[in-house]
């Protein structure tokens, strides 16, 4: 580990390391200090549901960047779902050159609002960071995310956003269902290639889980909203209350004169633990939860008139980042005691490092290796309890990931009023149940091509959550991305082969 | 988008609207329903749709004001006002067959309709009767004035039997007890009533439900949950339905009424029963179309107005 500590520069010590940057060997580059940031104190964020950590001032940024080794074998980009060119932008950052660095993000990465912030980096761009391995602490890599997010807000907030440009009408019109970050990005791309882009979109706001799951205080919906109406700006039209399935189908899409289609639905039907009592009143999944909490504005009810449960004693089941935002927003609805609950240990809890960080440093009470095995009701039907069985680690899974395995008889009961289950969740089973034509995996994600993205029908193509199952915000924009690519290259072909009739 | 074209009151706190949306009209079928969010401050609520014009594009949907927001959905927004959001139509259409028997088998159908679930029940019965059923609608509600539709029923059902709990109107009694009578009736005849659908409040579905068991009836119910997205995300509109999870939005609405825990679905009902009557009590204080609270203003300011100046145009 390393013995850096966090300490914050001051601005003298940040303007001398960006003033002397000419003489900075890879050597001294890599052990210069790391530049924290600031974040709300916890017993004050709680309180509120703001970001929690602070940005880098333009000082900051640069100091941070003049870490970077500019490596020859790129392991950052090898690592970045999109390959966003990292020594590049940091490289540009370091002098100074802001607008040349987001430009530089953006020829692969279109939301970088928004991936600066909900990335997973330290398993992605981060991960393996030679700036980390010499100081053998992967809490030492360049700050990646961090730069990329203040880059995003500076172009925002200061500079004015250079929209891409946008690419001469091909007559071509795509239809794309789901306005969450898959659906988003590969609208994006279609504008760039000149083709039309309609979104159509079951809720009445564009931003899918960005805006009806990450919470606010990781995510500012005004940021999800900026990168909206950017889009909007580049010509991509949206259609809100339009469930495809329901609505329309995939077939009057075709009818209405689209050329190809991109279903980009996202997430399905919540996963239950599957234990006595989850019908009772105060049993919620974190789709639910947080959809009120978020979308729906309940933190703010009665202003807002949806209403989400506040109660003192709250336990969360599961240990992604679903589970921690379902933790943190409980705090921030009030709650005393949030108990996390997870049946391994913390090494093999999926969500993010700096998530789980946040939660702790909230108060959220962690209980791992312990599994759920029924919620107690009142006589009323109103949760009162939750009951766990302990757990110890035994051999690893197909994942590697080591078994829980329950202890006999180690019974405990938690004394809560609600029960949240972050255990995941299906694809949406709308599109599949709707339309002919498509193949369907076993878990009921679209089969596709890998490499077009194109499902077994003709012309439409597919990606996110409603591929990969439960995956992340990058993943998706990546599929969004890659699917582009290949709808565009499909349309020429199209049109260069009129005769292939739909 | 979503333009109210009519509004009509139907009786003590039903509004009936018809609006402008063109896409759900087109796809609509008998026991859909839509995600309404009246304003942009509003819950998203599931609302069946009652009727639906293809031709002119509207829907029409029949709202008893229970909770803030379908309060003030009927008393604030009127004809020619829009409504903020319409999503549908959604969940799956009933099918118009009777269960366990051949797909052409035409029999006799019992619509047994409580209160304003006469309305979702409209475009049912008249699917039945245009597929060929003999259709036999019960439209039952507490009082007299609380009855509606009962002209539409009546013109799309073979025959209507309406009745009070109090008597004010049709016979005596409660929906269950014509629905009993109706089944002895057509048996001790030789005939049968094949299928039974229920629609109204869960209390009512339920005494249906066990009106009909005995006797074999197969008997749907069409349910109404708390739902946000009502597109199979959220799951907050599950029920038990034979000890399993099913989710009203997509699995439903409809479900087989012998094996749905009403019980279960009527607690979870009330979930929200402390938080909706705040919310209610607090738009009662803030309303500004409360009649009591205007007068009490206006003698306020009368009072404290200087003699003689003329008073400020009223807006």
């Amino acid at each position: 580990m390393s013995d850096q500590k966090k300490t914050i520069l001051t601005p003298e010590e940040l303007s001398a390391r960006i003033e002397g940057r000419a003489s900075l060997t890879n050597k001294l580059r890599g052990q210069l200090p790391k530049i924290f940031w600031a974040e709300q104190d916890p017993s004050e964020r709680v309180q509120n549901i703001r970001e929690v950590p602070f940005a880098y001032t333009p000082a900051e940024a640069r100091a941070e960047a003049l870490r970077c080794l500019s490596c020859k074998n790129e392991p950052c980009v090898a690592g970045c779902p999109v390959g966003v060119d990292v020594p590049r932008f940091l490289r540009l950052v370091a002098e100074g050159d802001f607008r040349g660095a987001i430009r530089a993000i953006k020829e692969t990465n279109l939301l970088p609002a928004i991936c600066g912030r909900v990335c997973p980096q330290e398993s992605q761009c981060q991960e393996n960071c030679m700036v980390a391995k010499v100081h053998k602490d992967l809490g030492f890599a360049v700050s990646v995310g961090k730069i990329e997010a203040f880059l995003a807000d500076w172009e925002r907030e200061e500079a004015g956003v250079e929209l891409p440009p946008v690419g001469a009408p091909s007559g071509r019109r795509v239809a794309i269902i789901g306005a969450g970050p898959s659906g988003l990005t590969c609208a994006g791309d279609l504008r760039r290639f000149g083709h039309e882009a309609v979104v159509f979109e079951a809720f009445h706001k564009a931003g899918g889980v960005l805006v009806y799951g990450i919470p606010e205080f990781r995510l500012p919906k005004d940021i999800v909203q900026a990168e909206v109406d950017n889009l909007a700006k580049m010509g991509v039209q949206f259609e809100f209350d339009t469930v495809v399935g329901q609505t329309l189908s995939v077939d009057d899409l075709f009818d209405e004169g689209f050329d190809a289609v991109y279903v980009a639905t996202g997430a399905g039907l919540p996963y239950f633990v599957n234990v006595p009592g989850e019908d009772l009143n105060g049993v919620y999944s974190a789709n639910e939860y947080l959809t009120r909490a978020n979308l729906m504005g309940a933190y703010r009810f009665p202003e807002e008139d949806t209403p989400v449960l506040r109660r003192d004693n709250v336990a969360v089941l599961g240990g992604g980042n679903v589970a921690m935002d379902s933790a943190r927003t409980a705090l921030r609805l009030g709650a005393k005691n949030v108990y996390l609950v997870y049946r391994r240990s913390r090494i093999e809890m999926p969500a993010r490092v700096e998530e789980v960080h946040h939660a702790e440093e909230e108060g959220v009470q962690f209980r791992m290796l312990c599994a759920p095995v029924e919620i107690l009701s009142t006589p009323n039907g109103w949760v009162r309890g939750l009951k766990v069985q302990r757990c110890e680690l035994g051999e690893p899974d197909e994942k590697g990931r080591r078994r829980p395995v329950p202890i006999e008889g180690a019974y405990e009961e938690l004394a809560v009023e609600i029960v949240v289950e972050a255990i995941g969740n299906g694809p949406n089973p709308l599109i599949p149940k709707t339309t002919q034509g498509l193949k369907i995996s076993r878990h009921g994600t679209l089969v596709v091509d890998e490499a077009t993205m194109m499902t077994t029908r003709k012309g439409v193509f597919a990606g996110g959550d409603i591929v990969a199952g439960a995956s992340t915000v990058i993943l998706a924009m990546g599929h969004g991305r890659k699917a582009a690519a290949a709808i565009d290259a499909y349309l020429r072909n199209e049109a260069a082969e009129p005769a292939a009739a739909s | 988008m979503f333009e109210i074209l009519v509004k009509k009151s139907l009786g003590e706190n039903v509004t009936l609207f018809e609006v402008d949306a063109p896409r759900v009209a087109r796809r609509h079928r008998a026991g859909q329903f839509a995600m309404v969010r009246p304003t942009a401050h509003s819950e998203r609520i599931p609302l069946t749709i009652a009727d639906a014009d293809k031709a002119r594009g509207t829907i029409t949907l029949v709202v008893q004001a229970v909770g803030k927001t379908t309060f003030e959905m009927c008393e604030t927004l009127s004809q020619g006002d829009s409504l903020s959001n319409v999503a549908g139509p959604l969940g799956n259409p009933t099918h118009i067959t009777v269960p366990g028997k051949p797909e052409d088998f035409r029999g006799t159908v019992a619509c047994v309709a409580g209160g304003i679930g006469a309305a979702p029940m409209l475009p049912i019965a008249r699917a039945f009767k245009a597929a060929g059923h003999e259709v036999v609608t019960i439209l039952g509600a507490r009082r007299k004035d609380l009855l509606v539709f009962e002209d539409r029923l009546g013109a799309a059902s073979s025959e209507l039997l309406v009745c009070t709990d109090d008597g004010s109107y049709g016979a005596k009694g409660f929906v269950t007890d014509v629905l009993k009578g109706l089944i002895e009736t057509r048996r001790a005849a030789g005939g049968d009533v094949d299928l039974a659908i229920a629609i109204g409040p869960p209390i009512m579905m339920k005494f249906c439900a066990k009106t009909t068991q005995p006797y074999g009836v197969s008997t749907l119910v069409s349910l109404n949950t708390i739902m946000v997205d009502g597109t199979g995300m959220c799951g907050g509109c599950r029920v038990m339905v034979d000890g399993a999870a099913k989710y009203v939005c997509v699995d439903g609405p409809e479900f087989d009424g012998h094996h749905v825990d009403f019980d279960g679905m009527m607690r979870r009902q009330a979930m929200y029963k402390a938080e909706e009557a705040a919310s209610l009590e607090r738009y009662r204080e803030n309303d500004p179309s409360c009649h009591l609270q205007e007068s009490v203003a206006a003698a306020i300011s009368e009072s404290e107005a200087p003699a003689k100046t003329e008073s400020p145009a009223r807006a």
